[in-house]
């Protein structure tokens, strides 16, 4: 019975039946060794990353389909990159089906791992560090894949990014769970993408907590279907660090959960706390685009339950003392800038700013408090989050 | 002028001794080397040169130029094509040489002049059934032997402007970061708006082109000192940059496209803001600022040795000056 369920196992796997582990250690040409099992692995191979710290002086990179990184556990197996004298990231993977697990980054100069047009990718547990804390000069995105469908990031833990910790763009069917973003300008970003699932995550002492946004002008368009949920959302107070021109340069301190251009995005069951400029908040895009593809509002945007503590108590907002005074101390939960659509549960306090058109700036605002209708009907939720047989690899 | 010095070089190897005389027996190129799966472990097993070490190649190799060539830190690059008996590459209007099953792009970086050139490394691409596979080949201390070198390498160097880098041979997927498209290795040089006229002809002759291709907009040689700004610049961002920023190109992501071709300036990034630049933006708004140098993001990164910063990301440790002024001047020229 046994062996015939085993065998069974066997059959069903996509896997090569050869497919083989190469151990890789720390130590002298560490980067050379590293490398070289990177392109020399078969489709199906595991690299196994013995602990230790890997001092690195270039990226490394991955094109081989189905291979597995696995390291000794995300502070057990560190690829130093303090030294790095090349590439754009640490680690660069190309390749469809592959699993990222179980090992950690340190200082890349660039970006953290990035993994573009690779379909069906899971990072699991695996820790970006940049070590010196919030700092311009750290690298853009910790985690970055981009141009994928097919995205499961559980358990992971990034720290320090200089734009996103974790960053989804351009993708199609993610889930980003249970991983802890911190001190990052934007702790986790769902860019230009569809279908994603971002729950049970720790977003806290980013400038903004989880931003859902869509932008003009990309190869891919339209983001939307989004389900933030479970999310402890906390304490997002480090002023922003981002280099000027970046489009979270924008992002004020303190805001907990932003959606910017997008469509279908539910917001509901987050425990959000001490971000001093918006719990929440909702807006369109306000710069100007040529993009006809592109719609700049907020559409069909709905917060559901949520528990809300202290927050909109130190806005960084134009007039923010006299808002604070019309509203009685502090903003309340949820900003919206009044253009677009948005649904809230009865009860759910909130402001708006009654803007009158997009991208004229707050000029002809006329702030309110927010009355909004009730979602009509359930939230539609076919399709959202990683294809569930990514789940088997983890 | 660098064919003389080849040939004296040349004729210093054959007297050199019975090691040189043995290996004047000129080979043949090995199509097999080049076809067959798996990674040759040395350059000679291809066969390409009767005096490697001196980049002699063998009568059916041809050494070729690019009007305007990709920069490396000022390496001198040694170009050649194979193209197997009875096969001919196929025209394609302005764009890329369709080379058939069989045949090899090799190139060749070198540093140091007349005597005292070293090579450094041999790169080669071998288009086999399966499509094109791009090797890095590293020339050892006595010049007497190029081996794989999968994993790439660094070594120290002096460029011609003096600086010492840490000249960086690529790795086997870093060759792919550049030479990729839609997720296929392509060559990206041989572009016959960038291949001069006679070689065309030239290889057209010999039966091993179809056709000498109309070229409708060849681009300018790097070298004249009297073409204008705006195709000189566009030319280089083509060459340097497009084969990442194009769609289907490594950085497609970002929505800059810095073809030749593309003729709308959003693309190319004419008042364009970055995507996914992060600190590489430089706290400026976009990529190209008509009139404004200081404010365009390419000259800034573009004028930058620092990795996350530095573009291209890859293939450059020292800045290129003379690229930077011209980007510089075309961008201000944009401004009138």
């Amino acid at each position: 019975m046994i062996r015939i369920s085993f065998a069974a196992v066997l059959l069903a796997s996509a896997a090569p039946a050869l497919a083989e582990t190469h151990t890789v250690s720390p130590g002298d040409g560490a980067q050379e060794r590293l490398q070289e099992a990177l392109i020399l692995a078969e489709p199906g191979d595991t690299i196994m990353l013995e602990a230790g710290r890997y001092t690195l002086t270039d990226g490394l990179s991955l094109d081989v389909e189905g291979v597995t990184i696995r390291g000794a556990g995300m502070d057990g197996t560190v690829l130093d990159f303090t030294t790095q004298e090349g590439s754009g990231e640490g680690l660069l993977v190309t390749s469809d089906n592959v699993t990222l697990r179980d090992f950690a980054l340190e200082n890349p100069k660039g970006d953290g791992i990035k993994s573009k047009g690779a379909d069906n990718i899971v990072y699991y547990r695996v820790r970006v560090t940049w070590t010196n804390g919030p700092d311009p000069s750290n690298g853009a995105y910790a985690i970055y894949p981009v141009e994928s469908t097919g995205v499961l990031v559980d358990g992971v833990k990034v720290t320090g990014a200089s734009d996103a910790g974790i960053y989804v763009g351009q993708s199609n069917r993610i889930t980003v769970r249970n991983s802890i973003a911190e001190a990052n300008v934007a702790g986790i970003e769902i860019e230009n993408s569809r279908n994603a699932l971002v729950e049970h995550n720790i977003a806290t002492r980013n400038t903004g907590g989880i931003l859902v946004f869509d932008l003009p002008g990309l190869p891919v368009m339209g983001g939307g279907n989004v389900v933030i949920a479970n999310n402890l959302v906390v304490a997002n107070d480090t002023a922003n660090f981002a280099p000027p021109g970046n489009i979270v340069a924008g992002v004020r301190r303190g805001t907990g959960i932003m959606v910017m251009a997008n469509e279908s995005v539910l917001i509901e069951d987050n425990i959000i706390d001490e971000n001093p400029t918006a719990p929440i908040m909702v807006i369109a895009f306000t710069q100007q685009f040529e993009d006809e593809r592109y719609n700049p509002l907020a559409r069909n945007i709905v917060i559901g339950e949520n528990l809300y503590g202290r927050g909109g108590d130190d806005p960084q907002l134009e007039g923010a003392e006299m808002l604070m005074a019309a509203f009685g101390g502090s903003l309340p939960p949820v900003m919206w800038d009044g253009l677009g659509s948005l649904y809230a549960v009865a009860d759910t306090a909130g402001w708006t700013l009654n803007l009158p058109e997009p991208g004229k700036g707050v000029a002809g605002a006329s702030p309110a408090p927010l009355s909004v209708p009730e979602p009509d009907g359930e939230f539609d939720r076919s399709g959202i989050g990683a294809p569930p047989e990514l789940e088997e690899r983890i | 002028m660098r064919f003389a010095a080849l040939l004296l070089a040349c004729g210093a190897v054959a007297l050199g001794g019975t090691m040189a005389e043995a290996r004047l027996v000129a080979p043949e190129v090995s199509d097999l080397a080049i076809t067959q799966d798996g990674f040759p472990r040395t350059l000679d097993e291809y066969g390409f040169f009767i005096h490697a070490d001196v980049q002699i190649p063998t009568a059916d190799v041809m050494p070729y130029e690019l009007n305007t060539p990709l920069y490396s830190d000022g390496a001198d690059k040694l170009r050649f094509i194979y193209v197997p008996d009875g096969e001919t590459i196929k025209a394609n209007a302005d764009g890329l040489l369709q080379f058939p099953v069989g045949s090899a792009i090799i190139k060749t970086f070198a540093f140091g002049e007349g005597s005292d050139r070293r090579l450094i490394e041999t790169r080669v691409l071998l288009n086999r059934a399966d499509g094109w596979l791009a090797l890095p080949y590293r020339w050892n201390e006595e010049q007497t032997e190029a081996r794989l070198a999968l994993a790439g390498g660094r070594i120290p160097i002096i460029t011609p402007a003096g600086e010492e880098i840490s000249y960086r041979i690529p790795n086997k997927n870093q060759c792919k970061a550049c030479h990729s498209l839609d997720d296929a290795v392509l060559p990206i040089g041989p572009k016959a708006r960038n291949l001069a006229p006679e070689l065309l002809e030239l290889l057209s002759e010999q039966g091993k082109l179809d056709a000498v291709p109309d070229v409708s907009r060849p681009m300018p040689r790097w070298s004249d000192a009297n073409a204008a700004k705006e195709p000189l610049a566009r030319a280089y961002l083509d060459v340097n940059c497009a084969h990442c920023h194009r769609p289907g190109g490594g950085a497609s992501n970002s929505g800059l496209d810095l073809r030749w071709e593309q003729d709308a300036p959003f693309a190319r990034g004419v008042n364009k803001p970055p995507v996914a630049a992060g600190r590489g933006a430089g706290g400026l708004l976009v990529s190209i600022e008509p009139g404004d140098p200081d404010a365009s993001i390419l000259v800034h990164r573009m004028n930058s040795n620092e990795p996350g910063v530095a573009m291209p990301e890859l293939g450059r440790s020292t800045i290129d000056e003379e690229a930077v002024a011209l980007m510089r001047d075309w961008i201000a020229e944009m401004g009138n």
